[in-house]
């Protein structure tokens, strides 16, 4: 038998299988099942199946993080309705209103471990292939039947193999590889695919750079991505884990798999099949922006340099960490945000802003005119928290830009890195951080 | 499964958020309202135009995007009958299929079907026909095509339930 993918091994594992082959049918137990605010609505799908206790409690994580505060009575009501859910069910992965975006939250907390396979009612639910593990988004009904079945069938995919040599340039980040790679193939580049990070480029990114990749490779229409964990995403998790383990979390019971045994055992085999390779040098990479209305139409940040911005947005679940907030930070010390432009910048997670607020980055942007939102999506997906005005351009940290994705079907979005969102709030228009440092 | 009705053509890469804004997604949840902001930002035309049976037909990657289920929901309630495509992205596929919404990738069917003509889904003998000729589909696989035929994952597992 030829060599297996990363994705041929963690779904074989979640099957319960020694092997499996590409395109079978297999029916997987997710180790973790997540939702959001969605939750309220996928319970009552579940109580279609009149069950009184979903299935396995502890396998299910829920977050209030798309729409917090709730901006309106309906959305209150929607949160209400998922924390009675949560006590009757006795669902303990619950995260409330602030601790952060779903994909930055279950990583801290280390609810998912190399190797492990993940659903979530999220299409970035990709993301957990930062850590090694097999992450896919899926739909409400399918989640109602994994609370009721703890099963659902999935189809082993064809995998697609992306390999980055040699150290990213100053100013070029994993975003803009990731828009990179976009651009070069398309938004359906990847469908249907496992897409694996391979090369001593990734190997050098620090972890918060890996994790935008798996998470923008759900713009790439892939299943799932991946990135190989290494002492470094063991270190990170065993900080989360030993955190659970002074709240008595149960999973440190009997049964508690440590990351590091799984590690090994669910590699990609060096004679894998893949259904395609790319290369990729580095230095080759430069600063991108990806324009609307699809993510696939990116240019070099040159070619748009100078086009008026309205509103730059720092955040979301791909560019929100701290040292995406520190690249910004560098960029505005000291400056002020560009009249007639609001900058909104959003922590990922509550970790993430206690640990800018330590590090000074908060006050610098309260002090250039940034605004400061809680924790959570954001405007992300246009509920709430910096929606545009018709006819205005956004320049934006996230992953997706498609029309109306921020609440107004007239208005653009332009998506980049972290710095030249920063640079843009400063120059009031589409800038090179070069230019803004200057 | 036979259906012919109206087709409505749209290209490539027609993401979740047109077919049913992000917005709508925490506070609509009523079938009729749902129903009515079916491509809104896409095709204002549509909601109030459709027919039962009506056939969507798209480019490339479609319903690329967000997870939400009302991307597919919402053209059920349309009375959609089959979407038709070149290639689908997959949560939209798996979620057309979950609520009993025929999701056909056919790119020499997508390509050829007239915007407005009068196109047949024909599940049995998988072929698709309009003015461009007769086009042949892969059939679904015989689980999938269960939960289709059962009306939707739902009912498929609330039957499975039943019977263990
Ligand atoms: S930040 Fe945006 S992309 Fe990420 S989970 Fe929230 S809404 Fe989705």
């Amino acid at each position: 038998m030829s060599g297996q993918t990363f994705a041929q091994k963690a779904l074989a594992r979640a099957a319960g299988l020694d092997a499996v082959e590409v395109g079978q049918v297999v029916d997987a137990r997710p180790d973790i099942v997540l939702s959001h605010d969605n939750t309220a609505a996928i319970r009552r799908i579940w109580q279609e199946f009149g069950q009184e206790r979903v299935l396995i409690p502890e396998r299910i994580a829920i977050t209030l993080d798309h729409a917090v505060p709730a901006p309106t009575t309906k959305h209150a009501q929607n949160h209400a309705e998922i924390r009675r859910f949560v006590q009757e069910q006795g669902i303990r992965h619950f995260f409330e209103v602030g601790r952060g975006i779903c994909h930055q939250v279950l990583s801290e907390e280390a609810l998912v471990l190399p190797g492990q396979l993940i659903l979530g009612a999220d299409s970035h639910t990709t993301h957990y292939g930062w850590l090694g593990a097999f992450g896919a988004g899926i739909g409400r009904s399918e989640v109602a039947t994994l609370w009721a079945t703890g099963e659902l069938w999935l189809r082993v995919p064809e995998s697609m193999k992306i390999v980055l040599e040699g150290d990213l340039p100053p100013g070029v980040t994993a975003k803009d590889f990731a828009l990179r790679v976009i651009g070069d193939l398309g938004a359906d580049g990847g469908l249907y695919m496992s897409v694996e990070f391979h090369g001593s480029g990734i190997e050098a990114m620090s972890l918060e750079s890996r994790m935008v990749l798996p998470n923008m490779m759900a713009e790439f229409g892939a299943k799932n991505a991946w990135v190989a964990p290494d002492e470094r995403t063991v270190a990170y998790l065993e900080r989360g884990l030993r955190q659970r383990m002074e709240i008595g979390d149960w999973r440190l019971g009997e049964g508690t798999q440590s990351p590091i045994s799984n590690l090994h055992s669910l590699l990609p085999d060096p004679d894998a099949q893949y259904a395609a390779v790319h290369h990729y040098r580095a230095a080759d990479l430069e600063p991108y922006v990806a324009c609307p209305h699809s993510v696939d139409n990116v240019v070099p940040l040159s070619a748009v340099a100078g086009t008026r911005v309205q509103q730059a947005f720092l955040g979301t679940c791909t560019n929100g960490r701290l040292e995406d907030l520190a690249a910004a930070a560098a960029i505005i010390r000291g400056k002020q945000v560009a009249p007639g432009v609001r900058f909104l910048v959003i922590p990922a997670s509550s970790e993430v802003l206690k640990a800018a607020l330590e590090r000074g980055y908060i006050q610098e942007f309260v002090e250039a005119g940034a605004v400061i939102g809680v924790p959570g999506c954001g405007p992300c997906m246009g509920n709430h928290m910096g929606i545009p005005a018709p006819g205005e351009v956004t320049i934006s940290s996230a992953n997706r830009n498609f029309r109306g994705r921020m609440g107004t079907a007239d208005s653009e979005i332009y998506l980049a890195n972290p710095a030249v969102v920063a640079a843009s709030a400063v120059a009031g228009s589409i800038a090179d951080p070069q230019d803004v440092i200057a | 499964m036979h259906i012919t009705s109206r087709a409505w053509k749209y290209g490539d890469n027609i993401n979740t958020d047109v077919i049913f804004p992000g917005k709508y997604t925490y506070t609509v949840t009523e079938r009729a309202e749902i129903a009515r902001h079916a491509l809104e930002d896409l095709d204002p035309t549509f909601a109030a135009n459709a027919q039962p049976g009506d056939v969507i037909v798209g480019g490339r990657n479609f319903g690329c995007g967000s997870s939400r289920e009302q991307a597919a929901t919402c053209l059920v309630y349309n009375g959609v009958g089959a979407v038709v495509a070149a290639s689908f992205s997959r949560i939209f596929y798996r979620n057309a299929l979950n609520n009993g919404l025929l999701a056909i990738a056919c790119p020499a069917a997508a390509e050829a079907i007239q915007p407005g003509e009068m196109v047949t889904v024909d599940t049995e003998r998988h072929v698709i026909r309009c003015a461009g000729g007769e086009f042949v589909f892969p059939p679904l696989s015989a689980s999938v095509m269960g939960i289709v035929q059962a009306g939707g994952l739902v009912a498929y597992v609330k039957r499975k339930l039943a019977a263990a």
